[in-house]
């Protein structure tokens, strides 16, 4: 009888941190998920301050500018339908240009995004899906895209 | 000329189906009697089949031939000649043809280092090694032939990816899949074993070499490719929770989960139905890596042009091998039966441990890159799951791995408590010491210090006690070899991590600025042009208290032929730290924004993993007596 009813605080036992450790990992895991959302998708949105995603589309063609001297640029990230400025204060990848895919990890402030991380493709011919996607998301620049696509 | 060498290539491919099915057909029909014979020398002749496949696409390479699609997709004439030749595994195609040529090795290996086998064991062992190349070759001949023609034959290729154009490019994959496709043998040998009436001590004690040699290179290709990405991708980090690094990384885990419960079952005959599930879990690992890397599900330098075919073919395959393995091991189960019990106070009941918290983490990793592909695929959300989780997760299921890895000397020594209490003291000191040296800020770090030293004091220790006993240090060499690679490995991580400084800033040259303890000036610019790039090369001088230390040269390269802009950053590797300078771009006349790294004992971090390929080579002792039969 003793026996048993040690069996069953050590079970008791195992089973609070078994849950307590899942509790914390299904915390951890939650807090780390990463959303994403296509400039459309951001119009329509309410995001909190401070709150970290990514967005991803095309640059905008002749959106980039530079602060001269600084390492500070801003450029527009569209999906034909609605873009969103962009600002970010860093390096830009090597195989970041005008009229090709990108995709954004940062943050958004009053009317426009700020980037922490930006994602350029690895290759001139590919393109991330995700910003595939948001640019099939609206139907009627579809030519459009191919034409910036192919350029 | 040329055009021939791609239609004996392609003719090899097929001569190499053929052989496959050659070698499974007597096994198929007759089930044994005079079907050995056949099936050894099949089983054999792959090799040279797909090699020269393989060597023929090369030629090609050299050749110039643009008359083959991926050929003329993956190079281009002003290429030098090394990358020519590295440009035949540096696409889709060419790759999985690879892939092929390592499977048919180990295979041709498998059969050679086999005799001492039962004949039913070997021979059902080598059927499964000849279906999973025939798999892996029809994949590549009906889904990714690189012997395709091009429709019209331009005048010169596309050229290579210039990230690609690297000595890390050349040796990675080759490395990599000798380690995934070295788990196929331990696959193979443990379905094998399913349809045997046991799972003999022996049997595990043939099967650990395979596994550690798998180890090896799989330690090997990952090294290299966090190597490559340190120096070649311009932003100073050497592990980024990549899908695709993980996709490398849970085989890995895995394989180190299995080469230590292999060592209990061929010791203690223990842990039998364990050790043949690892098995099959590890391989379909490194196949699930395969499929997310090659099915351009995953976004990154790995992944090619999406064709919906050649994912659909993988994930058959994937589902045929998983699935059948699991059913196999599933109906033989319960033939499995442990010759003792295990204590948790012995080395057997570390194996356990070990190999729970292995698989745990492999289980996280898995989690934090399949659940983000789950959602999009249902269409749900698109997310990922960013680099803190892995942090928040996985460290503090290796902290308590590495507090075993260190006590492991102590378990097998059975000292005096006395005696512990006086080491332990020690380490404890010495690792605040190194924390104080290093201005260790969080407790993380130490963490990490003390587990390195707690390692590394107790081997010396367990080595100073042995020291007449030379049989004791030559059969414990391997394993202290690995986990003193693991402490360096360790030591380099957190101290590069806890003490690196990084700085992105703009500077004009003549100008210069003040990073750690290091002053460094813009000196300079220059022009230089090569075979395949222009480049503007910097000139960067490092000095301290004005007396010089080095000069950085990190360069910006524009290629030709893809009008590609790809950044070379500077290193200089000391013993005690590297400095890392990599160009941005150039912000207004003569100025540019720079990045500049000070990273200490990073260096380490590869130097750990040479030690651990050692130690995993000095633990592999070759039985050739016939003990089996």
């Amino acid at each position: 009888m003793k026996k048993r009813s040690a069996r069953i605080y050590y079970v008791t036992f195992l089973l609070i941190i078994l849950g307590f450790v899942l509790y914390l990992f299904v915390k951890t895991f939650n807090e780390n998920l990463l959303y994403y959302r296509s400039p459309t998708q951001l119009v329509d949105g309410n995001f909190p301050e401070n709150y970290i995603f990514r967005i991803g589309g095309m640059v905008e063609e002749g959106s980039l500018k530079r602060v001269s001297g600084t390492k500070k640029v801003s450029f527009n990230v569209t999906d034909f339908k609605n873009k969103v400025l962009v600002k970010y204060d860093g390096i830009l990848p090597d195989l970041f240009r005008e009229g090709q895919g990108v995709v954004i990890r940062g943050h958004l402030e009053k009317d426009f995004f700020v980037a922490e991380e930006v994602l350029a493709k690895h290759d001139e011919t590919y393109m991330p899906p995700e910003v595939q996607e948001s640019l099939g998301l609206s139907e009627d620049s579809k030519s459009k895209t191919m034409e910036s696509i192919s350029q | 000329m040329i055009i021939e060498i791609g239609y004996i290539g392609s003719f090899l491919l097929l001569l190499g189906l053929m052989n496959c099915v050659i070698l499974l057909t007597p096994k198929v029909l007759t089930n044994l009697n005079i079907s050995q014979n056949i099936l050894l020398s099949a089983s054999r002749l792959h090799f040279p089949i797909i090699l020269i496949s393989f060597l023929c696409l090369i030629i090609t390479f050299v050749g110039e031939d643009y008359s083959l699609d991926y050929v003329s997709k993956n190079s281009n004439s002003s290429l030098p000649l090394i990358y020519k030749i590295s440009a035949a595994w540096a696409g889709h195609e060419g790759s999985m043809l690879l892939w092929c040529v390592v499977s048919s090795f180990w295979m041709f290996l498998a059969s050679i280092y086999s005799t001492n086998l039962t004949r039913r064991l070997r021979i059902n062992f080598l059927a499964i090694m000849g279906l999973l190349n025939l798999g892996f070759l029809l994949f590549v001949v009906a889904t990714s032939n690189p012997f395709d023609r091009n429709m019209t034959i331009p005048l010169d290729g596309n050229d290579l990816n210039p990230l690609l154009q690297d000595f890390g490019l050349i040796v990675h994959p080759p490395m990599l899949y000798m380690g995934y496709v070295g788990l196929s043998v331990v696959f193979s040998f443990a379905i094998a074993c399913c349809f045997e009436d046991d799972f003999k001590k022996e049997w595990a004690q043939w099967i650990r070499p395979w596994v550690l040699a798998s180890w090896a290179f799989l330690t090997l290709g990952i090294a290299l490719g966090s190597w490559w990405a340190y120096y070649e991708l311009g932003w100073g980090g050497w592990w980024f929770w990549d899908p695709v690094e993980n996709a490398s990384f849970m085989p890995w885990l895995m394989a180190t989960a299995l080469l230590h419960s292999v060592i209990a079952t061929s010791e203690k005959g223990i842990f039998k139905s364990w050790t043949i599930l690892l098995s099959i879990f590890t391989f379909s690992l490194s196949l699930l890596g395969t499929f997310l890397v090659r099915s351009g599900i995953l976004i990154s330098v790995h992944s090619f042009a999406n064709d919906p075919s050649r994912g659909v073919f993988i994930l058959i395959m994937l589902i045929a091998l998983i699935g059948g393995g699991l059913l196999a091991y599933a109906l033989n189960s319960k033939k499995f039966i442990d010759e003792g019990e295990v204590k948790l106070s012995s080395k057997e009941g570390f194996f356990l441990l070990n190999n729970i918290l292995l698989v745990t983490a492999t289980f996280t990793i898995l989690l934090g890159t399949m659940y983000p592909l789950f959602l999009d695929i249902l269409g749900l959300e698109k997310i990922s799951v960013g680099v803190p989780y892995y942090n928040a997760v996985f460290i503090p299921l290796m902290i308590p791995l590495m507090l075993l890895v260190g006590y492991i000397p102590i378990l097998l020594s059975k000292d005096v408590v006395n005696v512990q209490l006086v080491q332990l003291f020690v380490i404890l000191s010495f690792s605040i010491l190194l924390s104080f040296i290093f201005s260790v800020k969080s407790i993380l770090f130490f963490i990490g210090v003390f587990s390195a030293v707690w390692i590394i004091l107790n081997i010396v220790f367990d080595l100073y006690k042995s020291l007449n006993n030379t049989v004791k240090i030559k059969r414990r060499a391997g394993m202290y070899f690995a986990h003193f690679g693991l402490a360096i490995f360790i030591i380099g991580a957190s101290v590069s991590e806890n003490n690196k400084i990084e700085k992105e800033f703009t500077l004009a040259i003549g100008e210069s600025i003040k990073v750690g303890i290091f002053d460094y000036k813009f000196d300079d610019l220059r022009e230089f042009k090569s075979m395949n790039y222009d480049a503007v090369i910097a000139s960067i001088i490092v000095s301290k208290n004005d007396k010089f230390i080095t000069e950085i040269n990190p360069e910006k390269r524009l290629y030709h032929s893809s009008d590609s802009p790809m950044t070379e950053a500077g290193i200089n590797g000391r013993i005690d730290r590297d400095l890392y300078v990599s160009l941005g771009n150039m912000v207004s006349d003569n100025k540019w924004s720079l990045r500049i790294y000070d990273k200490p004992l990073i260096r380490l971090i590869w130097i750990g993993t040479i030690f651990m390929i050692l130690g995993a080579i000095l633990s592999i002792r070759l039985k050739k007596q016939k003990v089996y039969e």
